[in-house]
């Protein structure tokens, strides 16, 4: 197996994200603090085969976020999204 | 607490050797973990290097790494994510042999890597022959899914902190934490006190 | 007023929690498929395409997670998830071989609007499938026949034989009684005698051949392992589909 093969949409963080942000996360629109791109956390590129689950921007790879969850806690840094756009309305 | 399914066992062993840590279970596979897609520097370009304060004290390229002696070593790995490999075999350079002829004061390293991956170890812990920069698993070259062309190797601390793809060492006076170690993992990482996240 | 109004909306929503979900029924698609009828009380409902976490805890406190695709729309608090059991698996074969009727397992969702067709835009509705991707695409389409869409369909699906095309009745009667439906099948490593459909791994060749280029605006789902994914969704974006218009969903390393 490849770490080409480990590759998954953002659809895969929508469980994880989903116990921390509230409303629909995989539609959510981040830009990129790196190179701008904004795309919706559906599309970014996940890789979650780790300690923790990391999205990088599709465009630059540049980490995006990266949470982990264990031990009864959740950590999530957010660093690589300039900005992240929730929708107000279920 | 989490619900209890009953029959559900997963594939884990009990351990009858007594060389699994607690919690974590003995895998015969080598599972690929990743944070991001394998890096894949020519080795033309590939470089090894040792700095401090942002001095570079020491540079070997591929072929002056792989002139340096070297060693086969068998070892238990231990990946945070629970599972446990026994008698793993490794080749490469210790990183006594690495730091020999460098003086340094620092108390800390950080190991970085192609793709941007870091990770802190006090420097105690990479020395005394407890650390390698391998370049070979199993008899053969290591593939770049599990770090190849080398990878930091240190077994006696969680596999997150054998760092793939790795560059090189900065000599640190400070431990900084690296990639997961700013993100909940544990700063030194010692299986045998199963010290997985902060605050264990 | 509207501002109160947003902000109550806001309050209503919930972070995704987990679910004990009863097994109700198994129903065996292929040798290596089975569906999973769940009933989950508190189930919010969902869209075609979406998702949910299975969680299974051993008694020592081992936890496994993985993600499985609702295959049916919306049934008030009943759920369908097809699993493939992997020979190698984890989670999949306590799921499809262990777990009993009247028995629970946890799960939290729905999760993905990223994924979703419900077919509310009107435009074609173009679907990549490979192996078990097919079961969020499946959600779709039988959303489209319960709802009776007459939104144009079309299915381009992959399996190893013809024995392991899950749903292939039900995806027979459907395409027979709607000829706005159209499903087209390769099979990649053996095709019984005589015949007629593809037999070959996906190639740009075979996109153009059953989807077209995508100028009707339609919106193209692509689903299945890493790989399958990205030599389809690449192979539709070549044929002129808007990269916007191409969702995928990458399932990891393909099971074989």
């Amino acid at each position: 197996m490849e770490t080409a093969d480990l590759k998954l949409d953002g659809n895969a963080l929508g469980g994880l994200l989903g116990e921390v942000l509230v409303g629909e996360v995989t539609v959510a629109r981040s830009t990129c603090a790196s190179c701008g791109a904004v795309n919706e956390i559906g599309a970014v590129a996940v890789y979650m085969q780790a300690p923790g689950a990391v999205a990088r921007c599709p465009s630059c790879e540049a980490v995006l976020l990266r949470v982990v969850q264990a031990g009864g806690r959740i950590w999530v840094d957010f660093r690589g999204v300039a900005c992240l756009e929730l929708r107000a309305e279920a | 607490m989490a619900f209890i399914t009953r029959g559900f066992r997963g594939k884990h062993e009990t351990d009858e050797s007594g060389r699994i840590p607690p919690g974590q279970y003995e895998t015969h596979d080598f599972p690929v973990l990743s944070a991001g897609p394998t890096p894949h520097t020519p080795l033309e370009t590939w470089s090894f290097t040792i700095a401090e304060g942002g001095e570079e004290l020491a540079r070997w390229s591929w072929e002056e790494l792989r002139a340096l002696p070297s060693e086969t070593i068998t070892k238990d790995i231990h990946c945070v994510t629970k599972w446990s490999k026994l008698d793993t075999e490794w080749e490469g350079v210790s990183v006594d042999t690495l730091l020999d002829g460098i003086e340094t004061d620092a108390g800390y390293v950080t190991a970085w890597s192609d793709g941007g991956y870091t990770t802190n170890l006090p420097l105690e812990d990479v020395t005394g022959g407890k650390a390698w920069v391998a370049f070979g698993y199993d008899g053969e070259l290591l593939d770049p899914e599990h770090g190849g062309p080398a990878r930091l190797l240190v077994p006696h601390l969680y596999f997150w902190k054998s760092a793939k793809w790795v560059r090189g060492l900065r000599l640190m006076d400070e431990d900084e934490p690296g990639f997961w170690e700013s993100l909940g993992y544990h700063l030194y990482g010692d299986p045998w006190r199963e010290q997985r996240y902060w605050g264990d | 007023m509207a501002g109160a109004a947003v902000l109550g909306r806001l309050g209503t929503l919930a972070p995704l929690r987990w679910l004990l979900a009863e097994l109700v029924e198994l129903v065996p698609e292929t040798p290596r498929v089975t569906s999973l009828v769940l009933d989950v009380p508190g189930w919010a409902g969902h869209r075609p395409g979406q998702h949910v976490d299975v969680r299974l805890t051993a008694e020592d406190g081992y936890q496994a997670q993985r993600s499985y695709s609702l295959a049916a729309p919306e049934d008030r608090e009943r759920i369908v998830l097809t699993v493939e059991e992997l020979e190698d698996g984890e989670v999949s074969p306590f799921l499809t071989e262990e777990l009993r009727p009247g028995e629970f397992i946890e799960l939290r969702g729905p999760i993905g609007g990223y994924f979703v067709w419900d077919g509310a835009g009107g435009e074609p509705l173009h679907l990549v499938a490979g192996g078990s991707g097919v079961v969020p695409l499946m959600a779709m389409l039988r959303h489209r026949a319960a709802a009776r869409l007459e939104t144009p369909a079309t299915l381009l699906y992959s399996s190893r034989t013809l024995g392991d095309v899950i749903y292939r009745e039900e995806l027979d009667r459907l395409a027979a009684a709607d000829p706005a439906l159209r499903v087209a099948h390769t099979l990649t490593r053996e095709q019984p005698e005589g015949w007629g459909g593809y037999a070959r791994r996906i190639d740009p060749e075979m996109l153009a051949e059953v989807l077209g280029s995508g100028e009707a605006g339609a919106t193209a789902f692509v689903c299945g392992p890493t790989r399958f994914v990205e030599v389809a969704a690449d192979g539709l974006v070549a044929l002129g589909y808007e990269p916007g218009r191409v969702r995928t969903e990458r399932f990891g390393p393909s099971g074989a």
